[in-house]
């Protein structure tokens, strides 16, 4: 469903993605790994549409995405989380979810205004929505809080949930276990698994915590230094001469 | 720490001498043709010298007095004092606002006459202010030009009543669409600024305003201004002494009471009373649907909001477009009720005033900037016997208010929402 082939990235003499190629299929968990500083994020970036990759082309669902306005990608149905958290502190939970619901709301003003049985219909829809995804994240209780005040894993559920409200075709997930403690990275390693079983969702995932790429991704790719290194599946990563090298150094 | 401390005092305080000194401590006077500099009296010296000493006492025990006034209890209890239910407090709300209101509307019968010109002006100060609590307390926009759509709108209306003879309902939402248009505009150029490169160029577009009203004489008469603005009607009714315009009648004479002319300025406070009331609730509602979210969404994090698919130049343009509309409906009252109306009115200090009214009354909350829209209006009219110093006493209320409650008179509060659980 998502194609990246040779996407090239430079900022001035720095090449910082060079020739690298993905592909996703539909109903897949695909890693991106790598040491830091390798291009990861820079990747995801290009694909999201917050960078214009300077070569290289972007297919998603066969339709040719690169240098698309960020906000017109997230529509077709690509969402992203961040590496640093992202919510809109000062608003609620739910806010944080029914912003998220934008384009699926009757945003016509006159409608808004006069509350029209339409405009209320898809108002309680995005609602029911935002309250069943709360659930599913363990949020539910909180949902009238300020999304700043949460624990700093409950911002980060909060996040994938508001990505979900959307519903995305593909989620891309950069660094989601960042700071998080084992036991909630294995409750982020069901909720991920659970959204491509149940949701029907694609991931690509950007991550350092190798248990939690090896046990969930259908194939991983390694990137080092903007170049891509190595695909395939768990098993053949683990055992591949090149990775071991650029991640243990040489012996 | 001590000897630091001492010496900062001290160095305020000779700061403060070497500023009021040469501005209050001499004196141009004219004798014969030449203009002789002459020191003041000992009364006006000796009067510097003790600012000179406060400054520095004040100074000295800067940390102890702040201390003291943060002890003092806040006169505005925090909500959280007892958690009423959501609902419950939402209806009581509701009563109560609805009760000011209708307290509103008969309040001017029992009044003076001036009161009630200055509750006009209170009520176009509010319908300003919560227009710009859109853009920047909402959208996170900080537009220090706001002042040009206020502009706008009376300038709309001042013109087409001069050139057409067009009427004060008529006007109303001509001179409001017109703000909004060039709030469109305005919107524009500066999509991709934040923060200080928007207020500076928003600064300039408010200039750019006045400059071209000043200069453009031949349609606006520049600095002279417009004058002869009509009143605005009831049905046909006019509130003059004697009917101006053919075809209308005159209040008075229908209703069969004497005329007065109390009636024009109680008729303009209740048009204006129901515009404000009518700017609140429309906006009220817009802070309820994806737009109003969409604003705020964009002040917390542009960069999360475009990655769900929000459209910055949607958001952006709306948010300015929808504060412009309000302050051209002000700005139709404001001529109306004026009379005439020059670019005078619309310098950058009333941007000022209405930003500070926002900031004041607390971003985003409506109610807030309501409450501060009286206080920033009424309390240099109360300050009228103190003359000169009374715009002294308006900027330590404010830098009080600023200590005390930064966060604003009344901070905004989040809209809560039930949701039922999802199987």
């Amino acid at each position: 469903m998502l194609e990246v082939q040779n996407l090239s990235m430079r900022f001035g003499g720095l090449l910082a993605v060079d020739e690298v190629s993905l592909d996703i299929q539909e109903h897949e968990i695909v890693s991106i790994i790598g040491p830091n500083g390798a291009g990861k994020t820079t990747v995801f970036n290009c694909m999201s549409g917050f960078y214009k990759p300077t070569g290289g082309k972007i297919l998603f669902e066969g339709k040719e995405v690169q240098g698309k306005p960020d906000y017109k990608i997230s529509r077709l149905g690509m969402v992203r989380t961040f590496q640093h958290v992202r919510l809109f502190s000062q608003m609620t939970v739910v806010e944080n979810l029914l912003v998220a619901q934008h384009r699926h709301l009757n945003t016509n003003l006159i409608s808004g205004l006069i509350k029209t049985p339409n405009y209320r219909t898809k108002e309680q829809k995005s609602l029911d929505r935002a309250a069943y995804w709360l659930d599913r994240v363990g949020l539910l209780d909180l949902a009238n809080r300020e999304a700043g005040n949460l624990a700093y894993g409950q911002q980060r559920r909060l996040e994938i949930a508001r990505c979900m409200v959307t519903e995305p075709k593909l989620l891309m997930l950069d660094e989601p276990a960042a700071g998080l403690n084992p036991a909630e990275t294995k409750e982020l390693n069901q909720l991920i698994v659970s959204l491509k079983e149940d949701y029907n969702v694609s991931v690509v995932l950007i991550e350092h915590d190798m248990s939690l790429v090896m046990d969930i991704s259908d194939r991983i790719n390694v990137i080092n230094q903007g170049r891509p290194l190595a695909s395939g599946t768990p098993e053949e990563i683990r055992q591949n001469d090149d990775v071991i090298k650029a991640y243990l150094g040489e012996a | 720490m001590a000897a630091n401390n001492f010496r900062h005092a001290l160095f305020c305080a000779i700061i403060t001498l070497i500023i009021s000194y040469p501005i209050i401590g001499f004196n141009l006077e004219a004798q014969g043709i030449n203009v002789m500099l002459t020191g003041a009296d000992t009364g006006t010296v000796v009067m510097v010298l003790l600012a000179a000493v406060m400054v520095f006492l004040f100074q000295l025990f800067r940390e102890q007095i702040m201390g003291a006034l943060r002890s003092v209890p806040n006169p505005l209890p925090q909500s959280s004092k007892e958690p009423m239910a959501e609902n419950r407090r939402a209806k009581i709300e509701s009563w109560v606002l609805t009760g000011i209101v209708i307290l509103a509307l008969f309040w001017p019968f029992f009044v003076s006459r001036g009161s009630v010109d200055l509750a006009t002006l209170v009520l176009i100060y509010v319908m300003l202010a919560l227009g710009l609590n859109v853009v920047v307390g909402l959208a996170g926009l900080l537009d220090l030009g706001y002042v040009a759509f206020y502009a706008v709108g009376a300038y709309t209306f001042a013109l087409l009543s001069q050139y057409t003879g067009i009427s004060f309902w008529l006007a109303l939402p001509i001179g409001a669409l017109l703000a909004a248009l060039f709030g469109l505009v305005l919107g524009f150029p500066v999509l991709r600024l934040r923060g200080d490169y928007l207020a500076i160029v928003t600064l300039g577009f408010g200039e750019i305003i006045r400059i071209l009203l000043n200069n453009w004489t031949t349609l606006t008469g520049g600095p002279n201004g417009i004058g002869g603005i009509p009143d605005p009607t009831l049905f046909g009714m006019e509130f003059g002494r004697r009917v101006k315009e053919e075809g209308n009648t005159s209040f008075h004479e229908t209703f069969g009471i004497a005329y007065s002319g109390e009636h024009k300025v109680i008729f303009l406070y209740l048009i204006a009373l129901v515009l404000a009331v009518f700017t609140a609730l429309v906006i009220r509602r817009f802070m309820r649907m994806p737009v109003g979210r969409a604003w705020e969404a964009l002040r917390e994090d542009e960069i999360a909001a475009r990655s769900l698919g929000l459209s910055r130049t949607a958001v952006k343009l709306s948010a300015f477009t929808i504060g412009a509309f309000f302050a051209g409906f002000a700005g139709t009252v404001f001529a109306s009720k004026q009379g005439f109306i020059s670019p005078e009115s619309f310098v950058f200090l009333e941007s000022a005033i209405i930003l500070a009214i926002v900031v004041l009354g607390g971003m985003g909350s409506q109610i807030g900037v309501v409450l501060a829209a009286i206080a920033v209006t009424i309390l240099p009219e109360l300050a009228r016997e103190f003359s000169e110093y009374r715009m002294l006493i308006f900027g330590a209320a404010m830098v009080l208010m600023m200590v005390w409650r930064p966060q604003g008179l009344m901070p905004m509060r989040r809209i809560h929402i039930e949701l039922k659980k999802q199987e």
